[in-house]
């Protein structure tokens, strides 16, 4: 900072004035772009889809792209604050398809919209629910959440059976579907969520208290940071985005069945590592998950588009959440490295 | 020695929830303490527990594998589709092989590179998913005459009365108990897992140590997967999904933490015969397979919470 203020103070000042902005730029960009080890794998994934399909860089495909990415998109996000303060969610995906089948039930007698309402609220229910269990008794996220993903999924067969079931009302399949722009409606939700929780952990006071939680849950606490408070308020905020999530997969598919999200944890969290977050907390962005969102969604559609069979996309997703790492940790010593 | 047994409950809570499961069940049902079912039970269980025997190892040394459930997939497709081309001895060497292999990958990379065990398995957990569903072919593969080859002894004879397949979780268990409690090597597990600094200082070496309880986690999953292979003798590509669950379940309704340093095999075999009676009692209640999943939830949930509190004398964070 004060290196960049001697600058401008310096006589030949106006013809710095270009350089000065150029760097600023330039560390700007830096900053954004370092965010994330994502950044270098989405540019690669994208120029080597643009030369190898001619079908990758048309507005259907753009159009899809962003369709595919919503749902992994929106469970990254919202686990993006519990991974930054320390924690993990597990159960997200057993949320999704609780809340999904728990809306196409209850819809034919409550209506279509206070259905929604209610899945949302199942959602931050059991995400408060989880977030009570670690902080009140002091226990293990990743145990408990495990616990809780095989217990709503148990539930969610015990309750509504293991078939598949269709609304009644198809307002939903048509208001996923509206295209507002470019854009359609869900890619809308998820791009106002993923502002919002981005804002949320840039410029509010529970986002900064998230990242000391995360830094050093001790020294926040001296500090005199609530800890419990926001802690359990980034997973009730998780909790709910996986029942909006529910609700996207019903509004996309236009059903719901109890194995909806089966193994969507396991997805939403590469893409959240693959942008930098770390997992022993402190550090990490919505910027990131994106990015990795991205990359991940473009890799699975890209080797769609060349025609490769579908069950080699799992192995290059898990070869290539590898090699990141790899590369990140053995060129930067970085977000990989997290213990 | 009333005095150890006054402390057992208190040291090890989960007695206490085996000790409740067993009454209820035999309320329910007088069936389920026989010792035929009780046999049955830890049978249908044995794949589990010996897979829950290595990844005891890892999560002591303050690690978590996430990649054997896909793992044994892949190891029963292997073992099943080469069984009738090369013989059963030479496919269940491929499968100790590739285990190794994986092994010794999750190992370097969490041990070496010092990536995050949970995000470099969950990496090979995905992969390896892949490499089961390729190559299994899309079909169903079988052996084709499972009644005429020597094979079956892993999964469908017996000895003594008792299931082979309860005899190698037996005897695994022995010898991982030996290992983790007799030897130099346990020790140094401990305390890698403990603090892995002050190992480090007193001239352990802490990346061969972590490294190693990967290679064994894999190997105790290669044997799972003989036994499976052996009983099933057919390779379904998903035969190992969600295990990995089912696995750190069984090993944290112990009381093995998850920080490391603390645990041991007699409380990972503990959690592995709660699972399994819950899962054998309600078989025999009628009650559906969902379920199970449900009363596995609170008793996990249940465990860790007496658990911490027989550790923190309080209930309360």
């Amino acid at each position: 900072m004060s290196t960049r203020t001697a600058e401008r103070a310096e006589p030949g000042r106006r013809s710095n004035a270009g350089h000065n902005i150029g760097r600023k730029v330039l560390t700007g960009a830096l900053g954004f772009f370092g965010q994330s080890p994502a950044w270098p794998l989405l540019v690669l994934l994208i120029i080597f889809f643009m030369l190898a399909t001619p079908n990758f860089m048309t507005w259907f495909n753009v159009s899809n792209l962003l369709t595919q990415a919503v749902i992994i998109g929106i469970l990254a996000v919202g686990l993006t604050p519990v991974f930054i303060s320390g924690a993990v969610d597990l159960s997200v995906g057993s949320v999704a398809g609780f809340t999904a089948c728990l809306l196409v039930t209850i819809q034919p007698y409550i209506g279509l919209y206070p259905a929604c309402a209610f899945a949302l609220l199942a959602g931050l229910s059991i995400g408060l629910f989880n977030g009570l269990l670690v902080e009140i008794f002091g226990l293990n996220p990743i145990i408990v959440t495990l616990a809780i993903m095989l217990g709503v999924r148990s539930l969610t067969f015990l309750l509504f059976g293991s078939a598949t079931i269709s609304p009644t009302d198809d307002r939903l399949l048509d208001l996923v579907g509206t295209k507002v722009g470019p854009f359609t409606f869900d890619v809308l939700v998820f791009l106002a969520v993923a502002l919002a929780v981005g804002l949320m952990l840039r410029s509010t006071v529970h986002g900064i208290n998230t990242y000391a939680i995360g830094g050093s849950r001790p020294a926040a606490e001296d500090a005199g940071v609530n800890v419990t408070k926001h802690v359990v308020f980034n997973f009730a905020l998780c909790g709910t985005l996986a029942g909006l999530v529910g609700v996207t997969l019903v509004g996309q598919l236009g059903a719901a069945a109890p194995v909806y999200g089966q193994g969507y944890e396991l997805l939403a969290i590469i893409a959240v590592v693959l942008g930098g977050t770390k997992l022993a907390g402190g550090s990490g962005t919505v910027v990131g998950t994106l990015v990795a969102t991205g990359a991940l969604t473009v890799l699975q559609n890209g080797v769609n588009l060349l025609n490769v069979d579908v069950r080699y996309v799992t192995i290059i997703v898990g070869v290539v959440l590898v090699l990141t790492l790899t590369l990140d940790r053995l060129i930067s010593g970085g977000p990989g490295s997290s213990e | 020695m009333l005095a150890d047994l006054k402390a057992l409950p208190r040291r090890y809570p989960v007695f206490i929830l085996l000790a409740a499961l067993l009454l209820a069940a035999s309320l329910v049902t007088p069936a389920i303490l026989s010792l035929e079912n009780i046999i049955t039970a830890i049978r249908q269980y044995s794949v589990v527990g010996i897979m829950a025997l290595g990844v005891t190892f890892v999560v002591i040394a303050g690690r978590v594998d996430v990649s054997i459930g896909s793992l044994l997939s892949v190891l029963v497709v292997v073992i099943i589709s080469l069984h009738d081309k090369v013989g059963p001895v030479m496919a269940m060497c491929a499968g100790v092989s590739i285990a190794v292999v994986v092994g010794a990958v999750n190992g370097f990379l969490v041990a070496y590179l010092r990536l995050n065990s949970l995000i470099v398995t969950l990496g090979t957990l995905t992969a390896l998913q892949g490499v089961a569903n390729v190559a299994s072919a899309g079909i169903l593969n079988q052996v084709m005459e499972p009644e005429a080859s020597w094979f079956k002894v892993f999964g469908r004879s017996f000895f003594l009365n008792v299931p082979v397949s309860v005899w190698i979780f037996g005897v695994m268990a022995l010898v991982s108990a030996l290992v983790l409690g007799r030897t130099n090597f346990g020790r140094s597990v401990r305390a890698v897992g403990g603090n892995e600094l002050a190992s480090v200082f007193s001239s352990i070496n802490a990346r061969a140590t972590i490294f190693m309880t990967f290679v064994i986690a894999s190997l105790l999953t290669a044997v799972a997967a003989i036994v499976f292979a052996s009983y099933a003798m057919a390779a379904p590509y998903n035969s190992g999904v969600g295990l990995e669950m089912t696995v750190l379940a069984s090993i944290f309704l112990g009381g093995t933490s998850i920080g490391g340093g603390v645990g041991g095999i007699g409380r990972t075999v503990i959690g592995v015969a709660v699972l399994a009676f819950v899962a054998n009692g309600m078989i025999l209640v009628g009650m559906p397979i969902q379920a199970q999943w449900l009363i596995s939830c609170i008793i996990i949930i249940t465990a860790v919470l007496l658990d911490t509190y027989a550790r923190r004398g309080t209930i309360l964070a």
